[in-house]
């Protein structure tokens, strides 16, 4: 737990000052009782009216001091524990935004937003509560014991047998239930589990009439599911019964005590009520410290969950420690590199890479070895899974090869800035991801300097100047979350316009192309190609006739390259490459080269 | 808002009433809860009455009467362990009763969602539906619960600490009565106060999960624009308005407590001053005093309890509500009395004069005609999401047609039974769906009593017989439901196995093959081609071969059937499909 105390550290006065006023309030709630028992053996027994009046103001101001303390504690509890799950949201945002794409892959997006969101306010309701009544209620629980002690030391023993007997009830069937409501939290997945298949499912289990079979499947975890909420619940009722008898056999025991104690002279009327006062304040504080432990439990746990994601060293801020260093030399020596004619550089050159996810068996791509020069085309295909997707990703390092090593302008990726890298590679993913805001916002992306005439261009070239120009409101038509306003085709032309917006040296389109109809394609690759300046492009596909005309094409399988040439040498040579092409085009191929 | 206020307000009634009715199955029980409670009640209270009178009997020094404190005594235990058996039987009839009604409101929900239409379905996401059959339930439950035990025994106690307080004096009750008002009306003012701040801090919750979604759940375009900086700035600003509201939200409630702790105490404190004021002057023993005072402690809590419970309850409620509402959906159109059981189709389709559309607005298919013979093959072509899938929600009878009729061997498919009519399609689509379970209940789904060699002939025809005996248990390996540790490729394989396996006399493929690898698609292909010979097939067609194979194209387009006819006939046409078709083939510029 340490990496969370750490957000505590701002709030020391408030977290040491909480507890201490609680404790305060404690102490005068302690007091009543004694102040009830002046009033019974001095204030009644001596009739002396003005006394009951002057302990009943005592207790009066008792009470609004305890409430002054109670106000001061609830404020400072408040103010410890959102500040701290304010900074922990903050500490663990910035933490998840530089883990790298095999991070979040692991981690997987619902449970990142899980651990920011759900489980950071059980960590904060469980920092709240701990403050208030960690140390109230076993100080009540004491302090009742105590004051016994100083009425009657004989009496007060039976609180030493009492206190303990009402713990075992109540942490003993908390100890026995938790498990079990686990259990039950388990049986309500699984009904959950066939609820949500039974919806996911709908038309190949209506399609196979299987709906009553899975009526009956229903029942039969629902019924499970009951039988054992009925059991714990029994188990769980337990509880209050048992309590209830403990108190009053200890009541019970006290009066008869206190009777004998009075009979003998020891002690007055108006102690035995403030003994029996103390007994039923501890119940009461038991039951909450119960419940505390229970939310403190889950706290914890979720505690526990939030620190795992902060222990893992953020891959993205790894290697970077040396960012000044490289980060400086590494884009200038790019630029002249580039700028010197005799010796050009590539703009993109893979030597015997090799890339083995983490945690995965096999490596995903073997021994990946080429060149592109700047402005050419590149066009990558093969079967799903057969590693196009990773090859591109590590141009712009979102995953690190294993084995070998990425050069961009002839400078391995990782001795380069990683901001300015990417800063000069435009990347076209697979999914169309918008974010809410204006279609402007989704273009600069935060990046200043772009002007309108670049952003003009990026949205002709991209093909989505004329649906954006139909918009009464232009660029600053607004974009719901996950672009849900705008057609797929429409969503992928604008990320293909974002990429463009930065100027890229290199444009890396993965599989962009699936939302749009073939012509929409074809006018965007020809667009791609009449830019002047154009950037060496990489373009992923299950479709030949998208890569037919690249001045490479890769042919992957298996994380291998099976071949790799232009598309007439590739159709002379490469095999695989001859059956996708056939294979897409069937007979149509010969029709193809003669239109 | 009001206006929905007041209409949730009238229907709470009505709600009411219908888990009245679900309770009523119970009404053993429920009295049996009755009656403990009221017991429960009526002898907690007894309970300080003889503290009281015991302490009455402890006087002082020489005035202690022995024998009738231990007479009292004996009655205490006896009223205590009373006390504790009804408390625990009637706590274990409310479980029965709370977890018996959710289980069979639940049963009667998923019932109804077997029987659905699927445009209701289609129409709600599945996780809200989900969300009311698990999470609904289970608040309606704890409510339940909550309102059963907790409701009416505070109510009951509120009642009988008044009447007992009554029976033994007037004045002191009169003060409490006088004094507790101030505690609920303190309780109210600050809970309304929370209720804004915590209004305000659940939007701007909101608001940040959503960022948080946005920006972690697309990392991947956030990292690729070096937009983390920013986005941290736009989580800030929010992270810090949260932070703000959450402060006012949680402080504020976190003063209901103390507050009306310190009302009670000044309740406690009035009948201290009455009662001992009245034990001086004489009319009070100080046994009694203990005895109000206690009950001045146990009248005030109910209060407290009772304002959380109702929230719960009406919270439950809104959860019934919305079970309900599910519960009450119309369901699909039940078939006729004497709907025909089509067995061995020939498989001639016929559309005539169909028109269908999701939304009235929206019209989608209008007048679409046509004739498959029996053993035809009819591909069906268009970009993405042009509703290429329309058609098949129509020909599976999964949505009715609005106008004109669909019709298999000359029957009309709405006086068919829908369990006849889906037997006979075979349906491979492409969101590949795999039941939980093992991968034998999966492929077995058409045909459970298929022997093992029919089983194994069908997977080795779909090419999955040889990835599947490589699975950690084979055939019997268990599978979570969305297929964990099969690729796209294999689920798609096992998909067309269960296909395999049956293959009625027609045929519904969804040719979206793309996530197999390049070989595997081929042997698919090979295997459809197998499949789809003499069986009339409905292809959503991705591969050019298919296409210009096929005896009927239907091209659509935004929804619509734009163009009708062969392959040939459509090039000649030179519309739509020619220039998809062309696109395609464009060699230089």
């Amino acid at each position: 737990m340490k990496r969370l105390w750490v957000y505590l550290k701002a709030y020391k006065k408030e977290t040491v000052l909480a507890p201490l006023f609680k404790m305060l309030e404690a102490s005068f709630e302690l007091l009543v009782p004694l102040v009830v028992k002046r009033i019974v053996d001095i204030g009644i027994a001596s009739g002396n009216r003005s006394y009951v009046w002057r302990m009943c103001l005592v207790m009066i101001l008792l009470g609004a001091v305890g409430l002054a303390c109670s106000v001061t504690a609830q404020y400072f509890s408040a103010k410890a524990a959102v500040g701290f799950a304010t900074k922990l949201r903050h500490a663990l945002f910035s933490h998840l935004q530089r883990f790298s794409y095999a991070q979040a892959d692991h981690m997987g997006t619902s449970t990142m937003i899980t651990r920011m969101t759900s489980d950071v306010n059980q960590v904060q309701n469980g920092v709240n509560m701990v403050l208030r009544l960690f140390l109230r209620s076993p100080f009540i629980v004491f302090g009742a014991m105590v004051m016994a002690f100083t009425i009657d030391v004989k009496a007060a023993l039976i609180f030493t047998v009492v206190i303990p007997l009402l713990s075992l009830a109540v942490f003993g069937i908390m100890l026995l239930t938790i498990p079990l409501y686990k259990k039950v939290q388990e049986r309500l997945d699984k009904i959950l589990g066939i609820a949500r298949g039974s919806l996911t499912g709908v038309r190949v289990l209506r399609a196979f009439h299987k709906e009553e079979e899975e009526i009956r499947e229903f029942e039969k975890a629902s019924g499970a599911l009951t039988e054992l909420q009925m059991f714990v619940g029994r188990l769980s009722a337990v509880m209050n019964p048992a309590t209830y008898v403990i108190i009053n056999g200890g009541t019970i025991w006290l009066l008869w005590t206190g009777a004998l104690r009075v009979e003998g002279g020891i002690l007055t009327q108006g102690a035995v009520m403030a003994l029996v006062n103390y007994m039923s304040q501890i119940l009461v504080e038991l039951v909450k410290l119960a419940n505390l432990i229970i939310t403190v439990n889950k706290a914890l746990a979720c505690g526990h969950r939030i620190e795992n994601v902060l222990e893992r060293p953020a891959d993205n801020d790894g290697p970077d420690a040396s960012r000044g260093g490289t980060g400086l030399t590494g884009p200038r020596t790019a630029a002249s590199a580039s700028g010197t004619k005799e010796m050009p550089v590539p703009a993109v050159e893979f030597s015997h890479v090799s890339l083995t996810y983490p945690g995965a068996g096999a490596e995903s791509l073997t021994d990946i070895d080429f060149k592109v020069m700047k402005g050419q085309t590149v066009g990558i295909i093969g079967g799903t899974g057969s590693g196009k997707t990773s090859l591109v990703n590590l141009i712009p390092r979102f995953y690190e090869a294993t084995a070998g090593s990425v050069r961009v302008n002839g400078i391995p990726v990782q001795e380069q800035d990683l901001r300015a890298l990417r800063a000069g590679i435009g990347v076209v993913p697979q999914k169309a991801v918008l974010f809410k805001g204006t279609i402007r916002e989704n273009l600069l992306m935060g990046r200043t300097g772009i002007e309108e005439e670049t952003l003009r261009k990026a949205l002709e070239i991209s093909q989505s100047r004329e649906f954006v120009d139909e918009k009464p409101e232009g660029l600053e038509t607004m974009i719901s979350q996950n672009g849900r306003n705008l057609s797929g085709g429409q969503r992928q032309r604008l990320t293909i316009a974002r990429a463009l917006a930065g100027s890229p040296r290199i444009l890396i389109l993965d599989d962009s192309a699936s939302a749009l109809d073939y012509a929409t394609d074809l006018k965007l690759r020809r667009a791609l190609r009449s830019m002047e300046d154009a950037p060496t492009v990489f373009i992923v596909s299950q479709r030949a006739s998208s890569i037919l005309h690249a001045d490479l094409i890769l042919v992957l399988d298996d994380g291998k390259v099976a071949g790799m040439g232009t598309h007439q040498e590739l159709l002379r040579e490469c095999g695989i490459y001859r059956e996708i092409y056939s294979f897409q085009y069937a007979d149509g191929g010969k029709e193809a080269r003669t239109r | 808002m009001s206006k929905g206020g007041k209409k949730t307000a009238g229907g709470q009634y009505a709600v009411m009433k219908k888990v009245l009715r679900y309770v009523g199955r119970y009404r053993f029980f429920l009295i049996c809860s009755i009656v403990c409670a009221a017991a429960t009640v009526v002898l907690t209270l007894y309970i300080p009455i003889l503290t009281g009178n015991a302490i009455d009997c402890i006087v002082e020094a020489g005035k202690v009467d022995l024998t009738a404190i231990a007479s009292i005594l004996r009655v205490m235990a006896v009223v205590a362990g009373a006390t504790a058996l009804a408390q625990w039987v009637m706590s274990v009839c409310n479980n029965r009763i709370a977890y018996h009604v959710v289980q069979d409101i639940r049963r009667d929900a998923f019932e109804k969602i077997q029987v659905l239409p699927l445009k209701y379905l289609d129409a709600h996401p599945y996780g809200e539906l989900v969300s009311r059959i698990i999470a609904d339930a289970d608040q309606f439950s704890d409510g339940l619960l909550m309102g059963f035990t907790q409701l009416f025994t505070g109510v009951l106690t509120i009642f009988g600490t008044l009447l007992f307080m009554l029976a033994e004096n007037v004045g002191i009750t009169l003060v409490v009565v006088c004094i507790t008002p101030v505690s609920l009306f303190v309780a109210a003012f600050i809970a309304r106060g929370t209720y804004r701040m915590f209004k305000l801090q659940s939007e701007t919750r909101g608001e940040q999960t959503a960022l948080i979604d946005e920006m972690i759940g697309n990392q991947k375009v956030v990292q690729a624009f070096s937009y983390e900086e920013k986005a941290l700035e736009r989580f800030d600003v929010i992270n810090e308005k949260l932070g703000k509201y959450s402060l006012k939200a949680t402080f504020f409630s976190s003063l209901t407590n103390p507050c009306t702790r310190f009302v009670n105490s000044l309740v406690y404190i009035g009948v201290c001053i009455t009662g001992a004021l009245s034990a001086i002057a004489g009319r009070l023993t100080v046994g009694t005093l203990t005895c109000f005072l206690s009950y001045a402690n146990q009248y005030t809590k109910p209060f407290n309890e009772i304002s959380g419970v109702f929230t719960e309850f009406q919270n439950a409620l809104a959860c019934a509500a919305r079970l309900f509402a599910l519960i009450e959906e119309e369901p699909q159109t039940p078939e006729p009395e004497d709907a025909k059981v089509l067995e061995n189709a020939r498989g001639e389709v016929v559309l005539k004069d169909v028109a269908f559309s999701y939304v009235p607005e929206k019209k989608l298919i209008e007048d679409l005609n046509l004739f498959v013979e029996p053993g035809k093959r009819v591909a069906i072509v268009g970009p993405t999401g042009c509703g290429k899938t329309t058609l098949i929600n129509l020909l599976m009878r999964f949505y009715d047609v609005d106008k004109g009729s669909i019709s298999v061997d000359g029957t009309d498919i709405r006086r068919l039974t829908r369990k006849s009519l889906r037997e006979n399609y075979g349906m491979v689509l492409q969101e590949t769906w795999l039941k939980a379970g093992t991968v034998r209940e999966n492929i077995l789904m058409g045909k459970p009593d298929a022997t093992e060699e029919e089983m194994v002939a069908a997977a080795k025809a779909a090419h999955s017989h040889s990835f599947i005996k490589r699975l950690p248990d084979g055939y019997d390996t268990v599978l979570s439901e969305d297929g964990e540790g099969l690729s796209q490729g294999q689920k798609q394989l096992l998909c067309i196995t269960r296909v395999m396996l049956c293959l009625p006399p027609m045929l519904i493929l969804d040719e979206a093959t793309s996530s197999i690898d390049t070989r595997t698609e081929m042997r698919i292909q090979k295997a459809f081609a197998g499949m789809m010979k003499g069986r009339t097939s409905f292809v959503i067609a991705h591969r050019l071969s298919t296409i210009m194979d096929s005896d009927i194209i239907l091209v659509m387009r935004d929804g619509h059937i734009v163009e009708q006819g062969s392959h040939d006939a459509l090039l000649a046409e030179n519309g739509f499909y020619a220039e998809l078709y062309n696109s395609q083939f464009v060699l230089s510029e």
